[in-house]
Parts: C-alpha cells; sequence; structure tokens
C-alpha cells in the first residue's frame, strides 16, 4: 500500500466526480482523479495520461518512461502480482 | 534474490558503487560504521530484494526504519475492528496486509473465519460502493497508512458525505511521517547517521516537513524512489553530504517529487484530519502528533464515534525486541523469536507480517540458516563473557 502503481487513463466515467477507468497492471477499474486535476489540466484532458495509483486514487501524473521503469520494478519486487490480486478481489466483491 | 548483474542498468550501478566506496573510504573513522536509515518499507524490500547491502563497503550499514503502517499497529486497535466486525450490522473492509495483524483476539482474518464479515477491499472507494449496496448494513473501513493512503480515506469521506452515504464509517488509524521519524531520533538508543526518505509519501507531503531533521538533529536527508539505481544513488547523494560537511535536504526522486507535494491530497488530508495529541505505535511508545484522527465536522464518519467500540485493557506486551528492530538498534536476525517461534505464516510481531516488515525480508531473502546459527553463536559468545 505504499508503493503507487502507474496506471494509463482511458476515459472519463463522471466528470463531476472526477471519477475515470483506468488500465492498472492489466486490470479495468475506476479511479478518483481528485489530486491529479487543476485548473491548467482539467478532468477532460486527462485521457491517455500515466498516473501513479494509491488504493484507486491517482497520486502523480508521471511520464511513460518512468511508468514504464516503475511497472518492471513492481514485478520483480511481486507487489505488480499482489495488488493485481488485490483489484480483482475486490471488485468481485462489488459485483 | 536479484544481484546486481540483473539490474536494468549494470554498468550505472557498478559506477555508483564504485563512487560509493570511494567516498567512504574519506569518512573519519568513527569506531562504528555510519548508519543510514530507511524510512519505508517499500524501500527495505528493494534493498532485499537486489542484495543492495552487499555492494556497500563495511564502514557503510543499512537500518530498516518503522515506515510500514501495519508493522507499527498497536494491538488495541486491531482489537477494536475485530470488536465491531463481529457484530451483526457491521461490514468490516480493510486492505490485505491489514487483515494478517495480530490482536489480542487473533486477526481479522481469524474474526472471519469465525463467521464475521471481513472483507479485504483494494481502495477505500470500494468499502464506500459496498455502503451505497447495502443500505441496510453498517459499513466499516478500517484505514490505516501513512501520507501515501491517507488522502483516499479523506477525499472517500467528503465524498461519502457528498453523496449522502450514511452507513459508511472510518476507524482511522492514519499516521504521518514527520513525527515517526522525529521518534526515531528521540530514542536514546538509536545511532542513525542520515536518512533515505520515502520517495510515494514525500510525491504527497513535499520535502519541507523534513526540514527539522536536518536544522534541529543535524541528520542529512535525500527523497529517495524505490529503483535498485535511486537507492544507490541517494547512498551516494548521503555520503557526499558527510564528506563535503554539508548537511541538508536533498531529492534524488524530483521526476516525481515536487517540493510542495500534492497541494489537492494535502488540502483533502487537511480539511478531514486533525493530529493526535499521543499516538501509540508499536515498537516507538506515545507520539505527539503522529496519528490523525477525524475531525468533528465529519464526526459521522468517525466508526470509534459511533459506535464506541469496548475492547479490554491490555498491559503493553513487552516485547522489547520488536521495538529495538523498529528503531534499528537491533537487527531482525538478533531476536530470539525470529524464524522460530515468529514467520510470515504465523507472525508474533508485526515486523513479520507484512512483506514490508523488516524481519520479513530477513526471512525472504536471508540465508534463515546462516542467520540462526549466527545468532545462536553470539548468544553463546554472550553467554561466555564474563558479567
Amino acid at each position: 500500500m505504499c508503493l503507487g502503481i502507474p496506471g494509463q487513463i482511458s476515459e472519463i466515467t463522471d466528470p463531476a466526480l472526477m471519477l475515470a477507468k483506468v488500465s492498472v497492471a492489466g486490470v479495468k477499474r475506476e479511479i478518483n482523479l481528485a489530486c491529479v486535476v487543476d485548473e491548467a489540466h482539467p478532468v477532460e484532458s486527462c485521457v491517455g495520461d500515466w498516473v501513479l495509483v494509491h488504493v484507486g486514487f491517482a497520486m502523480s501524473r508521471i511520464d511513460a518512461d518512468e511508468a514504464a521503469r516503475t511497472l518492471e520494478i513492481l514485478d520483480e519486487l511481486g507487489e505488480l502480482n499482489e495488488q493485481r490480486e488485490a483489484m480483482q478481489e475486490s471488485m468481485e466483491l462489488n459485483t | 534474490m536479484k544481484f546486481v548483474d540483473d539490474f536494468r542498468d549494470t554498468q550505472r550501478a557498478m559506477e555508483l558503487k564504485k563512487a560509493i566506496h570511494h567516498l567512504a573510504a574519506q569518512l573519519p573513522d568513527r569506531g562504528r560504521p555510519l548508519q543510514l536509515m530507511e524510512f519505508c518499507g517499500g524501500h527495505t524490500h528493494t534493498i532485499f530484494r537486489y542484495t543492495i547491502e552487499q555492494m556497500l563497503p563495511d564502514n557503510i550499514e543499512m537500518v530498516h526504519g518503522p515506515g510500514c503502517p501495519v508493522c507499527v499497529l498497536p494491538m488495541e486497535r486491531v482489537d477494536i475492528c475485530v470488536e465491531l466486525a463481529k457484530r451483526p450490522e457491521v461490514m468490516l473492509c480493510t486492505f490485505g496486509d491489514a487483515m494478517r495483524v495480530p490482536g489480542h483476539h487473533g486477526s481479522l482474518m481469524q474474526a472471519k473465519a469465525a463467521g464475521a464479515d471481513v472483507r479485504m477491499v483494494y481502495s477505500p472507494l470500494d468499502a464506500l460502493t459496498l455502503a451505497r449496496n447495502n443500505p441496510e448494513r453498517e459499513v466499516v473501513f478500517f484505514a490505516l497508512g501513512f501520507e501515501t493512503t491517507a488522502p483516499s480515506s479523506a477525499l472517500t469521506v467528503l465524498l461519502a458525505e457528498a453523496q449522502q452515504v450514511r452507513n459508511f464509517s472510518m476507524i482511522c488509524n492514519h499516521i504521518t511521517t514527520a513525527p515517526t521519524i522525529r521518534a526515531v531520533l528521540d530514542a536514546p538508543d538509536v545511532l542513525v547517521d542520515g536518512f533515505l526518505a520515502p520517495g510515494h509519501v514525500s510525491m504527497v507531503i513535499g520535502t519541507h516537513p523534513y526540514d527539522f531533521i536536518t536544522r534541529d538533529y543535524g541528520r542529512p536527508l535525500v527523497v529517495t524512489g524505490f529503483e535498485p539505481i535511486d537507492i544507490l544513488q541517494s547512498i551516494w547523494m548521503l555520503l557526499q553530504q558527510f564528506v563535503e560537511g554539508r548537511c541538508e535536504v536533498e531529492n534524488q526522486y524530483a521526476r516525481v517529487v515536487a517540493d510542495d507535494g500534492n497541494p489537492q491530497a494535502i488540502a483533502a488530508m487537511e480539511k478531514v484530519f486533525e493530529p493526535l495529541v499521543a499516538t501509540e505505535l508499536r515498537g516507538l511508545g506515545t507520539l505527539d502528533k503522529a496519528g490523525q484522527r477525524i475531525r468533528d465536522n465529519y464526526a459521522h464518519y468517525d466508526a470509534e464515534k459511533r459506535f464506541e467500540p469496548q475492547i479490554a485493557a491490555f498491559e503493553p506486551v513487552p516485547c522489547g525486541q520488536c521495538g529495538s528492530v523498529v528503531r534499528g538498534v537491533m537487527k531482525p536476525w538478533q531476536c530470539t523469536e525470529f524464524g522460530t517461534s515468529c514467520k510470515p505464516e504465523t507472525p508474533i510481531g508485526a515486523l513479520m507480517v507484512s512483506s514490508e516488515g523488516a524481519c520479513a525480508a530477513y526471512y525472504n531473502y536471508g540465508d534463515l540458516q546462516e542467520l540462526l546459527g549466527r545468532r545462536d553463536a553470539t548468544a553463546n559468545k554472550q553467554a561466555e563473557a564474563p558479567a
């Protein structure tokens, strides 16, 4: 839970609540963008952005290279799998 | 286990290793190794995974800090969760790691096995969705973590209020990084000379909350990313400070961490949480302003206020060994329980619970037989020594 995981924003699902579909470690789930949007970077302009996701919230915008390197390290640390499983289990629970 | 040959950038790693050895040779002899503490459990994991300690010269020692939120969680906090989870109307949700932490009456995982409705969630948002979908139940989220997860909890409370979800609340156990580092520095037996500060926490809070460490305690600090190359580079930056006689907060992870942090996240935390005067943390004792509670404006979302959980009082268990490990004055393998009665599958101390805990890291990546042999040899030597 201390390490963020990179995800790419694929679509805005609720602009008012700042929610978006983000592809994180191969899992598509809804993420909150409240911490990465401001006047200079409104929610509509976020599609395609890479963000670091902490427990369902985007906490920072990062570039694609940084995202790729971070994903590789998380994979080697076993964190990617752990978080992917947590996301999947959590999604099943909610459906 | 990964070795330096497996680094993505082997050449860069070897250059840094050489530069670290070069600087370490210029350090004055202080009669003991220079101790550098990586505060964050994520860093601890990387250091073990890539055998970074083996690359360092003998006069540099890494000390593994308390930056693992489940590791410093007092048993009483788990007791509160277990008590609430047993109530028929309550659906208790938390992160996977938190489910395994032992309380006086077992862990949340054990409560679940005994029939309590305990759910593992990935995000507090998922707990809020459960509340929306189950209006007849009381959904209680056990919120914990440093500033990487605290903004998420704060924003979820704000979202619950905006959506008028009234059957949702939290047991708040968020803690803040800077006061926890202060507690390490205030402990009488601590020898730490410099710090690697957590990258993703700093992405949220920025670099300024660490200024007191250089100013008041004279210890240099480098905000560090969690790739092996980042860690080597930060060790090198710290050594440069020692050799040049500087003491500054430096930012190795500037590609992700802005000096001012994330303003939206900071604002959300400040809106919903306020510091507690006293917070008990395992191994560190009672800390001033380290813990966070939900402000009275949002009292409806504070599960402890709403449900007033009743737990039995226990004398604090004098597990001095966990505390010594957390403060970095004892190595995990020196503990008499390590690897014998305390293992990842049957943890006694919380440092064995999370993969980010120092004890679990030693257990998973170290040579267990060698470590236990070393412990017994040290114990025998001490037994033979005249009192």
